[in-house]
């Protein structure tokens, strides 16, 4: 029995560090080949960190890098705005409301991100052509695409922490001689923080990740001046397209990942560490 | 008559004021604007540029160009056989892993979890290039083998959507159900298919969900894994996009969101309370 029990031990870890090897195996190619300086791929010459130097002062890529978070922090800021506006208020309304508003929240999670991007560029186009005098793409109409696509979930994630607050929380402030714009900076803003938060987080990387919309609402603006806007994802696009990842993506994906470490981690242990404070201050109240 | 209009102008701004007194729910407006200028319309828009021509006369041309051309139906078929392959994969993939994570005999380290949901923050347009050079090197290049390099490419990609939702409905197994279903003589064959299976099917549906749709409206994993050889609804629908026909375009985003809406009615019944959407489980 004990023996069974080892095995499926040894045969359950086997299985999921060869998954995790197989998932890893591409970045960690990029990641080991950013210190040398050939042009292809598996051939090492010398350790250099001539990539990392040609990357900070290729142009273009610091352009899209730019770009990319530009668009990232503003639309998920306003998402976040507008997501928590949204859930606070409609907290408030009646049931039909309710309904017909998260109906119509869902749409967008649920709808292809092609089908968002080319129903949003039809409208810009049917205004253009029936409403205002032409349309141009910008910077604006990039945005808005990007809001379709994240404000859902910032809503979706800001909810569930209203529900869980309670009522007459804000009912007492306002009794207490608070204004409603008091009341909420004071009552509603720190109950539902850690939702506005983690929406925020999620509208970020989603920004972050998008290329579909951003291929069909981009305009000229930001950091590419008159040119189109250009982010990481439609740059390297129109890169791959034609021959191999370019050198110095090798480098770009590496301090990607060491970003991402560090963030996904700390955040981790961070919550981790809450979730053990919030356990022992529960005990501490019962006991 | 001047004092009377000032008296006027003051009780008509008391009586506004009084009116627009602040209440919460006037914080859903500005959203509700926003949902009905940029995803109701333009769906309403969707629909009717299926059915008009580019003149903008109604027309059914759109329709009976799809069914008629044999193309369209290839696109169709392709994309369904590639979601509902991609699909299958994960799933026979990351079950077994979303198991052997959610139990604690075998896994009592939740840092893996987070390894594997990771690679989802590193730009996946990256990542699909990535994996192209490398399915060169090694000899399965999308000019030769374009099915294949395409299906990993797809797999290695939504692989953490499928194991998230996974993981989190199988944290919740009732384990003393399926040790009692052992102790009365199941053998561990049937008390998966009988018990784990069905505790899990949530877990099943909105992995699925997450895998299936996107797999079918992607762009760029095709695209570039394939060489441009194959043909999904985003490539298509991508095509016409470049090419500006916009109704012909909305006719095939017309049908996704008929598969859209059928997939959902479908699964109307399943508990998805804590299922996550797209990773948002782990912040």
């Amino acid at each position: 029995m004990k023996k069974k029990e080892l095995l499926t031990k040894i045969f359950a870890r086997g299985y999921i560090a060869l998954l995790l090897l197989l998932m890893y195996l591409p970045i960690l190619v990029l990641v080991v080949f950013s210190f040398t300086d050939t042009t292809n791929l598996f051939t090492w010459d010398v350790f250099t960190f001539d990539l990392y130097v040609r990357l900070f002062n290729n142009k273009e890529i610091m352009t899209a890098v730019g770009n990319t978070l530009l668009v990232a922090l503003i639309s998920s800021l306003v998402a976040s705005a507008l997501g928590t506006f949204a859930a606070i208020g409609v907290h408030e309304l009646g049931k039909k409301g309710k309904r017909a508003y998260e109906f119509a929240n869902n749409i967008p999670v649920v709808n292809p991100e092609i089908v968002i991007s080319l129903s949003l560029i039809i409208m810009f186009v049917f205004l253009g052509n029936y409403v205002f005098n032409g349309f141009e793409k910008s910077f604006w109409t990039l945005l808005c695409g990007h809001l379709v696509l994240t404000t859902p979930f910032v809503y979706l994630s800001v909810k569930p922490k209203i529900l869980q607050m309670d009522p007459a929380l804000y009912e007492a402030a306002l009794d207490l001689g608070c204004t409603p714009a008091q009341a909420m900076r004071k009552v509603t803003y720190p109950a539902i923080l850690p939702g506005i938060l983690s929406g925020f987080m999620l509208a970020f990387t989603l920004s972050l990740d998008d290329f579909i919309i951003t291929a069909f609402l981009t305009g000229p603006g930001l950091l590419s001046g008159a040119e189109s806007i250009q982010t990481i994802s439609t740059y390297v696009q129109s890169v791959i397209k034609k021959r191999p990842l370019p050198p110095e993506m090798r480098a770009l994906c590496t301090i990607i990942l060491l970003v991402v470490v560090i963030v996904v981690f700390s955040i981790f242990f961070l919550s981790r560490k809450e979730r053990v404070k919030k356990r022992k201050g529960r005990t501490y109240i019962h006991g | 008559m001047n004092a009377a209009t000032s008296e006027l102008k003051e009780s008509f701004w008391a009586r506004l004021k009084s009116h627009a007194r602040f209440k919460r729910k006037y914080l859903a407006f500005p959203y509700a604007v926003f949902l009905v200028l940029f995803v109701i319309l333009p769906l309403l828009l969707i629909v009717y540029y299926a059915f008009s021509d580019s003149s903008g006369t109604p027309s059914f041309d759109a329709l009976v160009s799809f069914f008629t051309s044999p193309n369209k139906w290839q696109v169709l078929f392709v994309s369904l056989f590639m979601g509902v392959q991609t699909t299958l994969i994960c799933l026979l993939l990351g079950y077994p892993a979303a198991y052997i994570l959610a139990d604690k005999k075998l896994n009592k380290n939740a840092v893996l979890v987070v390894l594997f949901v990771m690679p989802m923050w590193i730009n996946f347009v990256i990542r699909t290039g990535a994996t192209r050079d490398l399915l060169d090197v090694i000899g399965l290049s999308g000019a030769q083998y374009p099915w294949p390099a395409t299906l990993i490419g797809m797999v290695y990609n939504y692989l953490p959507f499928t194991i998230l939702p996974l993981y989190t409905t199988m944290l919740k197994l009732d384990r003393s159900q399926m040790e009692a279903a052992a102790d009365l003589g199941a053998s561990p064959f049937r008390v998966f298919v009988h018990n784990v299976v069905p505790q899990s099917l949530p877990g099943i549906i909105s992995a699925s969900e997450m895998v299936f749709m996107p797999v079918m409206s992607s762009y760029v994993i095709s695209d570039t894994l394939s060489e441009g050889k194959i043909t999904l609804f985003g490539n298509y629908i991508y095509l016409d996009f470049s090419n500006s026909m916009w109704n012909e375009g909305s006719f095939m985003a017309l049908i996704m969101l008929i598969i859209v809406g059928v997939s959902m009615f479908l699964t109307r019944n399943v508990d998805r309370s804590d299922a996550q959407v797209r990773g948002g489980g782990l912040w």
